[in-house]
């Protein structure tokens, strides 16, 4: 009824060429966009900017940068948790070092370091391919782990060993540290997120987002039709890893406050990161978003049901969330490989047509 | 023989053992990916479930006793018998092919076809739907495990008195090499379990039959060999060498969460060896074995310690940088 390009005429180039270009999609967006912005600021409370919205903002821009390197150019990466890990310490020496730089410069250089440390770790792609590499990455997972934690520089040679996010202000409001006001914090990283998902879709819809998908599709094809392997996989993987660095940060400096890198950062975060956009959709943007979103809601559902409700002990919880999420994987990867990304597409489809499909 | 030298080779002999371990884990995934080119994440998570199985099935302990109680409100943990080792072998190795088979039929075998990576990331959710009914089967708390087949003769545990007397009278020391029983154990079983499976392959139908289809599956179909019974039958002896890989390592480290963890100890050793070759298994599983125990031994105390967590994904990736098939690996060719 609503959702048809019918009557919707592009009389411009930039007006055929952008993101939305059906009027319905593109007023929900603006929707979604001012209710994210004007509307939940006012209602957010401390249990839902910490159990949902929080790790949802946080997690989506690293499903993004995930799925930038996976989805579109088709380099498994099993490191994820490592590269957060990056960010989170770089964010936390420059935090320390330079403590009159506001902090949003600080969470966007460490998404830089992070994007230099995840090039040094994307080279061996090129000669290394499918899950060779995906077992490589394992190796910066384990050896970036390892080096947070027996390197004493990187966490200023405190006894415990944690890195704490000291008190950091935007605006003379503290947005990281124990002073801090839900609204602050969500703000903060929406910001963070919106940014990135632009970022990411204008990147993917370009020459060089195109170049990626052409590795993704057959590399050796790609490379006999001019496509440079060694600049579109180092560029995913330096995209991919500035997304993640800042996820890390954010992480890190906003969301937990204080980190000990092999308990948060372990090779577990890697999983979640790719069971992800499995579940959202590989080569999605609104799928990382959609994975997010689903993976961070599913434990809280469980929790409120399996816990407070039946009253089931919170371990068998626990073991009951690992059986549906690998059920989950199981499923989507059986029925719809392209994850809840693929459904929505279907949705808008059937949308067009309806109520006269013929 | 200085003494650092005598303490090398202890290194080495330990790491040899380990190796040997990491070696059994690694079989598994190569008998699967050889068969159906499925690389197989769940490998480990297979060798915790058939540990835990094993020891549930041993103690009498009944399945699901957890879900149980706290839907039911009851209180039942155990059956009140406690089940013969060889028993217990035997009906896990039951469990383990009912396993092989519910893989193959709810989720492989709708999946024929898929590109490689979309197989290997079925495998990590099997991973960890794995996990979940483990523990929720038989609980999560570490296990105690032991084998014994009579009274008094169970796997033989602790420092093996008669090297050690040997070795501190060869080389003149004070004291001797310290290696465990139960390596030494897990060493000749791990040559028997090869052997028995060479000869499995070599001399057998089914294992004519398995080669065929690691071979060339259509080719393997054509002349009338059913392609579900052999993924089925690799599956299940799969999940045989996750059982006995779960019980040496069990016995070694009781049973736990940290199990699963050695299948990705697993991974560089397949890198280095070949995701197609038994004997690289082998052979990747003692380098890797050796080369980090020494690596901790001369250049662990320098830079901090803890060396192992990460040595062997770095040396399999500096590795594969210059021979990206492996050790014994097949060469790979890629064609447009």
């Amino acid at each position: 009824m609503f959702y048809r390009e019918a009557g919707d005429f592009s009389t411009t180039y930039p007006q055929d060429s952008q993101t939305f270009p059906i009027r319905f999609d593109r007023y929900r967006y603006y929707v979604v966009l001012a209710v994210a912005l004007l509307v939940l600021p006012f209602v957010m409370t401390d249990y839902l900017v910490n159990s949902i919205f929080l790790p949802f903002l946080i997690y989506a821009i690293a499903a993004i940068g995930l799925n930038i390197l996976t989805g579109y150019c088709g380099q498994v990466s099993l490191g994820t948790g490592g590269f957060m890990a990056v960010g989170a310490y770089a964010c936390y020496k420059l935090m320390t070092a330079f403590p009159d730089v506001n902090i949003f410069f600080h969470v966007i250089l460490a998404g830089g370091i992070t994007a230099l440390v995840g090039t040094a770790f994307g080279l061996p792609s090129l000669r290394i391919k499918g899950f060779y590499l995906a077992v490589a990455t394992l190796a910066a997972q384990f050896f970036l782990v390892w080096l947070f934690n027996k390197v004493s520089w990187f966490y200023n040679y405190s006894a415990s060993g944690q890195i704490n996010a000291p008190e950091r202000t935007v605006f003379g409001v503290p947005v990281t540290g124990a002073n801090t006001d839900a609204w602050a914090t969500y703000l903060f990283c929406l910001v963070f997120t919106v940014g990135a998902a632009l970022l990411a879709r204008n990147l993917t819809r370009g020459a060089v987002g195109r170049q990626w998908m052409a590795i993704r599709d057959m590399d050796i094809a790609a490379e006999i039709i001019g496509v440079n392997p060694l600049k579109a996989k180092l560029t995913a993987f330096a995209v991919s890893s500035f997304f993640v660095g800042v996820s890390g940060a954010l992480f890190f400096a906003v969301y937990l406050g204080a980190v000990e890198v092999g308990e948060v950062f372990g090779i577990t975060k890697s999983f979640l990161v790719l069971f992800m956009i499995i579940i959202g959709g590989l080569g999605s943007i609104f799928g990382s978003f959609a994975g997010a979103a689903f993976l961070v809601v599913l434990p809280v559902v469980l929790k409120i049901v399996g816990v407070d409700m039946l009253g089931w002990p919170t371990d068998i919880v626990a073991h009951f969330q690992l059986v549906i999420v690998g059920a989950l994987i199981i499923v989507f990867l059986r029925y719809e490989p392209h994850g809840i990304a693929q459904l929505w597409r279907v949705a808008k489809e059937k949308l067009r047509l309806w109520p006269f499909p013929h | 023989m200085p003494e650092q030298m005598f303490f090398a080779m202890e290194v080495i002999l330990n790491g040899l053992m380990a190796g040997v371990l990491y070696a059994l884990v690694a079989l598994g995934f190569v008998l699967i990916f050889k068969a159906s080119g499925i690389f197989n994440f769940a490998q480990g998570v297979m060798a915790l479930f058939a540990a835990m199985t094993f020891v549930g099935i041993q103690n009498g302990q009944v399945p699901f006793s957890h879900l149980i109680n706290a839907v039911f409100g009851t209180h039942i943990h155990y059956f009140g018998w406690e089940v013969h080792s060889i028993l217990a072998i035997i009906l896990t190795i039951g469990v383990m092919i009912l396993l092989a088979w519910a893989v193959q039929a709810f989720v492989f075998r709708h999946l024929v076809g898929q590109e490689p990576i979309i197989l290997f990331m079925a495998t990590i959710g099997l991973a960890y739907l794995l996990e979940g009914v483990a523990d929720l089967m038989w609980g999560s708390e570490i296990k105690k495990l032991d084998v014994c087949l009579a009274e008094g003769t169970c796997l033989p545990q602790g420092m093996n008195l008669a090297f050690d007397e040997f070795s501190a009278r060869v080389f003149d020391q004070p004291f001797g090499m310290f290696i465990d029983n139960l390596d030494i154990t897990a060493t000749i079983i791990a040559i028997l379990l090869v052997t028995a499976l060479v000869m499995f392959s070599q001399y057998t139908k089914q294992g004519r039959a398995m080669r065929a289809v690691a071979d060339d599956h259509q080719a393997a179909l054509s002349v009338g060999v059913s392609l579900n019974y052999i993924w089925i039958l690799v599956w299940s002896v799969a999940g045989f060498v996750a059982l006995v890989a779960g019980i040496m390592w069990g016995a070694k480290s009781g049973v736990q969460f940290s199990l699963s963890l050695i299948a990705l100890k697993a991974l560089p050793v397949l890198m280095l060896g070949g995701f197609t070759s038994i004997p690289g298994a082998i052979v990747g599983g003692l380098i890797i074995g050796v080369g980090e125990k020494l690596f901790e031994f001369a250049i662990g105390p320098m830079i901090g310690g803890a060396t192992e967590n990460w040595f062997a994904y770095v040396l399999a990736l500096i590795f594969l940088v210059f021979r990206p098939q492996g050790l014994f690996g097949e060469k790979i060719i890629e064609r447009v």
